[in-house]
């Protein structure tokens, strides 16, 4: 257990040095979230000023987009840090370490967390002082929602990186094309009923969902519904373990196919 | 055990002599050997990377893996290393089987390739760290100071990986390779990027942890003499299948040649030519290339 944790330590070590090596990168993990809370925040205070009808929904969207940018950088600050290893041609003297697989999606849940409260607090807090939007003001709703969340993208990320693992760098631009599959879908700015009656249960069946219609309960009728975050954490648990095994089977795959000795640049 | 190194049925085992093997028995406790391959096959779609090949590799010896491109040297590494799932057969290192129990022998073992690199932005004392911490290092940073000692590395150490010219890095790699003191070494071309006078330097600081460690490696390579000078035992593959074995001097008389060198290229056109036969006696009737290719008397 010890050695265990010495290995993950020595993982999240490693991607503290290459943040470290380069404060662009830094940089780079708040500036697209900076960039789309300016965009969003504007229509904000563009709706709020102007007196419309929909100045009452637009802390929706706001808050839609600051917690989709939590799934979405969770996921990519995942599998980001994955890539790294494959850019870097370091995947075999990975997995001929004795560092286990559980080991290296340990590390990159951390690393992944790490990368996304850097991404997501300074944005936040422009949110506050800028458009005098407190997502904070959710209270403690809005640490199931962030819980959820991030370990959707987790789930999500495991599954990318098996995929990468087998089929290549081919397979990386998922890494930026799943999540956006699932923006119509888990219901970010609009609620559930809105779907077509056929694709609800489709919408139903994706945890973040759960979340957004959490969040619009809390927004709109400060009520929270804790039914959904524990449907959500319970839909949660299956995904990562899904997400986990889908995993070893692509890595167990690549050791058939010998991508892993050959993969990067 | 008197036949230390084994391979394919269809291939006589070569005379060793006994003086010249290492003792494998410890009173009445058979030592296993370090490195185990046995029947190893790996076939990528309808082509076979690796047909056939068996052999032990006592504790304590360098062998030598030779062949030339697509000869299956590194796919026979990789299957040993674990990062490989064979088509048939098996490869064991320290008695255990690398598909089902590499977890319990990876602390014991190691690799450099030149497949894989380090981290680039990382320094080399970051990169060492975090491989010493892997492999569970009592004092990594002890090591990583003997590391750059013996391999000359005290004034790069905190330079970035990816400002390292291509020598430079092959060293590290090798440092790498040696964090956690293993006891089997796999070497996939460990001098292939280096020139001349500092390859022999590697030779060197090789041997000497060798000897010291009382290792064992697997190497493989292109360059003849450095093999000649490390190997006490070579392995000569060609299409994925082993053509030869022996000693250096042995394979050198056996050959009628000079150097390994001239062995080499002697049974790489021998397999060149055999393989034209067969694809000609399967594909067109009548008559065989060698038989075409043969000086009219």
């Amino acid at each position: 257990m010890l050695d265990s944790v010495g290995r993950i330590a020595a993982m999240t070590a490693r991607y503290c040095y290459l943040l470290r090596s380069s404060w662009l990168r830094v940089l780079e993990l708040a500036y697209w979230p900076t960039m789309q809370m300016l965009v969003w925040g504007f229509l904000y205070t563009f709706l709020y000023d102007s007196g419309s009808k929909l100045a009452s929904t637009a802390g929706l969207l706001l808050g839609g987009v600051l917690l989709w940018d939590v799934m979405f950088r969770g996921q990519l600050g995942f599998t980001f840090t994955f890539l790294e290893e494959i850019w870097s041609r370091n995947i075999a003297n990975l997995m001929m370490s004795p560092l286990t697989p559980a080991e290296l999606a340990a590390s990159l849940m951390l690393v992944s967390f790490v990368r996304l409260v850097i991404g997501t607090i300074p944005v936040t807090l422009l949110a506050l002082f800028l458009f005098a939007f407190n997502i904070y003001a959710l209270g403690f709703p809005l640490f199931g929602f962030f819980l959820n969340l991030v370990l959707t993208s987790w789930a999500v990320g495991l599954v990318i990186c098996g995929l990468v693992m087998r089929h290549g760098l081919g397979a990386e631009s998922l890494a930026w094309s799943v999540m956006i599959l699932l923006l119509p879908l888990c219901c970010v700015y609009y609620p559930v009923w809105v779907l077509p009656a056929w694709l609800q249960p489709v919408a139903w069946s994706l945890a973040p969902t759960y979340v957004f219609e959490g969040m619009r309960e809390v927004l709109l009728h400060n009520t929270f519904r804790a039914d959904l975050m524990i449907e959500c954490l319970g839909l949660n648990l299956v995904y990562l373990a899904g997400g986990f095994a889908t995993f070893l089977l692509l890595l167990r795959s690549a050791r058939y196919s010998g991508t892993l000795l050959t993969m990067g640049e | 055990m008197n036949s230390i190194v084994r391979f394919g049925a269809d291939i006589d085992p070569p005379p060793v002599p006994a003086e010249a093997l290492p003792p494998l028995d410890i009173g009445e406790v058979e030592v296993a050997p370090a490195i185990q391959a046995d029947f190893l096959c790996k076939k990528y779609g309808s082509q076979w990377a690796v047909d056939d090949v068996s052999f032990v590799v006592p504790s304590g010896w360098t062998v030598g893996l030779l062949g030339g491109n697509g000869a299956g040297k590194t796919t026979t590494i990789a299957m040993i290393m674990g990062l490989v799932v064979p088509t048939a057969g098996r490869a064991l290192v320290l008695g255990h089987d690398m598909m089902r129990e590499r977890h319990k022998v990876l602390r014991r073992m190691n690799f450099e390739s030149p497949y894989v690199a380090l981290p680039s932005r990382l320094t080399v004392r970051e990169n060492l760290t975090v491989f010493g911490r892997l492999y569970g290092v009592a004092n990594v940073k002890a090591r990583i100071e003997q590391l750059a000692h013996e391999f000359e590395l005290e004034e790069i150490l905190d330079r970035a990986n990816g400002r390292l010219s291509a020598g430079q890095k092959t060293r590290v790699l090798i440092a790498k390779a040696l964090i956690n003191s293993p006891e089997v070494l796999l070497l996939d071309e460990p001098t292939a990027s280096l020139d001349p006078d500092r390859a022999e330097w590697v030779r060197s600081r090789l041997e000497i942890y060798r000897r010291e460690r009382g290792a064992t490696i697997l190497m493989s390579s292109h360059n003849m003499p450095e093999v000649e000078r490390l190997c006490d035992f070579i392995i000569i593959m060609s299409f994925g299948r082993v053509v030869a074995m022996g000693q250096p001097r042995e394979l050198i008389e056996r050959y009628q040649s000079e150097n390994l060198d001239e062995v080499f290229i002697h049974l790489a056109r021998a397999e060149q030519l055999e393989r034209a036969d067969e694809f000609a006696r399967e594909t067109i009737a009548g008559g065989s290339a060698v038989e075409r290719a043969a000086p009219k008397s």
